[in-house]
């Protein structure tokens, strides 16, 4: 019996999408809307992510030697960083690669690469390029090397700059803004999803409202609750799984023309292998999205005329 | 044991109206029944008494040997298929062809596939409805709107028709047509209970008949005449 009333059901739930085609034609198209949003929301905020990981990335701290530095000295100062809980990385720079790239970068400029070779020495000190695992651990970082600095200065000053105190002002408010950018951009995609969430759910109430009669007619002829809800739950999930595939779809065009734009805006993301790496996972937001949203507000809808 | 027993039954609105005061009659299985009375005499809500749609204030309405209003909600839907209804708008499906709207009936009491198969063609047959199966109902006229939602009313064999006006909104050739069925149907052994205004329908049909009046019933004639 069970077996019997399920495919009934779901059989006609298809006829009636198919049959109500006006009312499936808007519901689905209302649906469209809520799920492309949140697949928008979705790659919005992916976009986001990757942009700000790469600008934390971009962040650093440089130490700059004295030419005169002793290596070892060096070495040990890259021990002791290392050990600190902030740090994520210790770069080390030696001189002959500083001034390797320095020739790099000015392999163009004939004056300068003149200049350099008038010199007697290599003028370039060692770098360190020190990451921290969060922006806010720079601090930190640059008051131990001013420990260490002082400490060396007992013995012998190896550290001729670090540019932490520079570039701090720009550090800090980088990280505001990064932590601002997320609380904002979660703030718009809830207001978004609700928004949507509220027009879906109406319009497939207005939906069954237009039912209501056939809702009465059918528990006059003894149908039980179930048998009744059950098609317009299955219609409800119709719109959701339509409208989830067409997203689906329409995204295909969409990222590969903004996949270029994209990647230049946002860095080294393009939006588009974004979307073909994680298809899995979109597929499931916004289907599972898609269907959760059709069921439940055809469940809640139906709920109301079956009173009677 | 009756069919159908309304023991004084009273029913006031919300609003402090009197629908129905103090009716009491029993109606014997095969029995063709019909209740006059002008708009308001609370005919309507007799009917709706009789399918749990309202509940009474005072007194009982039994069904068989059944309180219907001492049902439970789930056991209310059994109870319905045991009633078929049609009504003087009809009452149909609009997105289900003439065959659907009949075979949702058999769905909704359980019936098999096989036996919808055989028994709507039947039904439909009954009723001169056989060549419009796959109609729906915007598509048929109000004569054959009516013969569907007997057809629907009856396919599941209930113990007891009850036709709510069912001629309002026909002509008189269509009206004929309708009352024939419904007696075919009492021949065939099914309880039928009619309300109605129409004068013709009652004289020709020669059966029971009970006035009411304000709620209370004031005639109940065993051949009786359209009497106000």
């Amino acid at each position: 019996m069970f077996w019997i009333n399920t495919k009934r059901i779901l059989k006609a739930g298809f006829v009636n999408f198919w049959r109500n085609g006006f009312v499936s034609f808007a519901a689905v198209l209302i649906m469209l809307v809520t799920l492309f949003t949140l697949g928008s929301v979705v790659f919005l905020r992916a976009m986001l992510d990757t942009s700000l990981q790469e600008l934390q990335a971009k962040v650093d701290v440089n130490v700059y030697f004295l030419t005169d530095a002793p290596e070892e000295d060096i070495l040990t100062l890259k021990k002791s960083l290392e050990t600190l809980p902030e740090v994520a990385l210790v770069e080390y720079v030696t001189r002959e690669q500083a001034l390797a790239e320095f020739e790099e970068r000015h392999a163009d400029d004939q004056i300068i690469l003149n200049a350099l070779s008038e010199l007697p020495d290599n003028p370039l000190g060692a770098v360190f390029n020190i990451k921290a695992r969060e922006p806010s651990q720079y601090g930190t970082i640059s008051d131990f090397l001013e420990s260490a600095a002082a400490l060396g200065a007992g013995q012998r000053v190896i550290i001729q700059e670090v540019n932490y105190f520079d570039n701090k002002n720009v550090i800090e408010k980088l990280s505001e803004i990064i932590n601002s950018a997320e609380t904002l951009g979660f703030a718009i995609s809830i207001v978004l999803i609700v928004l949507s969430l509220i027009i879906t759910f109406n319009t497939i109430r207005l939906a069954i409202y237009t039912a209501r009669e056939e809702i009465s007619v059918m528990r006059l002829v003894g149908a039980g609750s179930w048998y009744v809800r059950g098609p317009f739950v299955v219609e409800g999930i119709m719109y959701g799984v339509v409208a989830g595939v067409i997203s689906l779809i329409i995204f295909y065009p969409l990222t590969i023309w903004l996949g270029p734009f994209t990647s230049r805006f946002f860095g080294a993301i393009n939006i588009f292998d974004y979307y073909a790496d994680n298809f899995g996972q979109i597929f499931l937001i916004i289907m599972g999205a898609g269907i959760v949203l059709g069921a439940v507000s055809s469940f809640m809808a139906v709920r109301r005329y079956l009173k009677a | 044991m009756s069919m159908i027993q309304f023991d004084n039954v009273s029913k006031t609105y919300d609003d402090s109206s009197v629908a129905l005061q103090d009716v009491s009659f029993s109606i014997e299985p095969a029995e063709f029944v019909s209740i006059v009375g002008h708009s308001g005499a609370g005919k309507t809500t007799l009917l709706k008494l009789l399918l749990a749609e309202e509940y009474p204030t005072e007194g009982a309405v039994l069904l068989g040997d059944q309180n219907i209003n001492e049902l439970a909600r789930r056991d209310i839907s059994d109870m319905r298929r045991r009633i078929g209804m049609i009504f003087q708008d009809f009452r149909l499906l609009p997105n289900k062809t003439a065959f659907e709207n009949i075979a949702f009936a058999m769905e909704a009491a359980g019936k098999h596939d096989d036996e919808i198969e055989s028994d709507v063609p039947y039904a439909l047959e009954l009723v001169g409805l056989a060549d419009k199966a796959w109609k729906f109902p915007h598509q048929m006229s109000g004569g054959e709107k009516q013969r569907l939602a007997i057809a629907r009313a009856i396919v599941n064999q209930p113990d007891v028709l009850v036709a709510d006006e069912p001629t309002g909104n026909l002509d008189p050739l269509n009206t004929f047509e309708v009352v024939q069925i419904l007696k075919k149907i009492n021949d065939l052994g099914t309880t039928v209970l009619l309300t109605t205004h129409n004068k013709g329908v009652i004289d020709s049909l020669g059966k029971r008949v009970i006035t009411m009046e304000k709620g209370r019933i004031v005639r109940d004639d065993a051949e009786g005449r359209y009497v106000m």
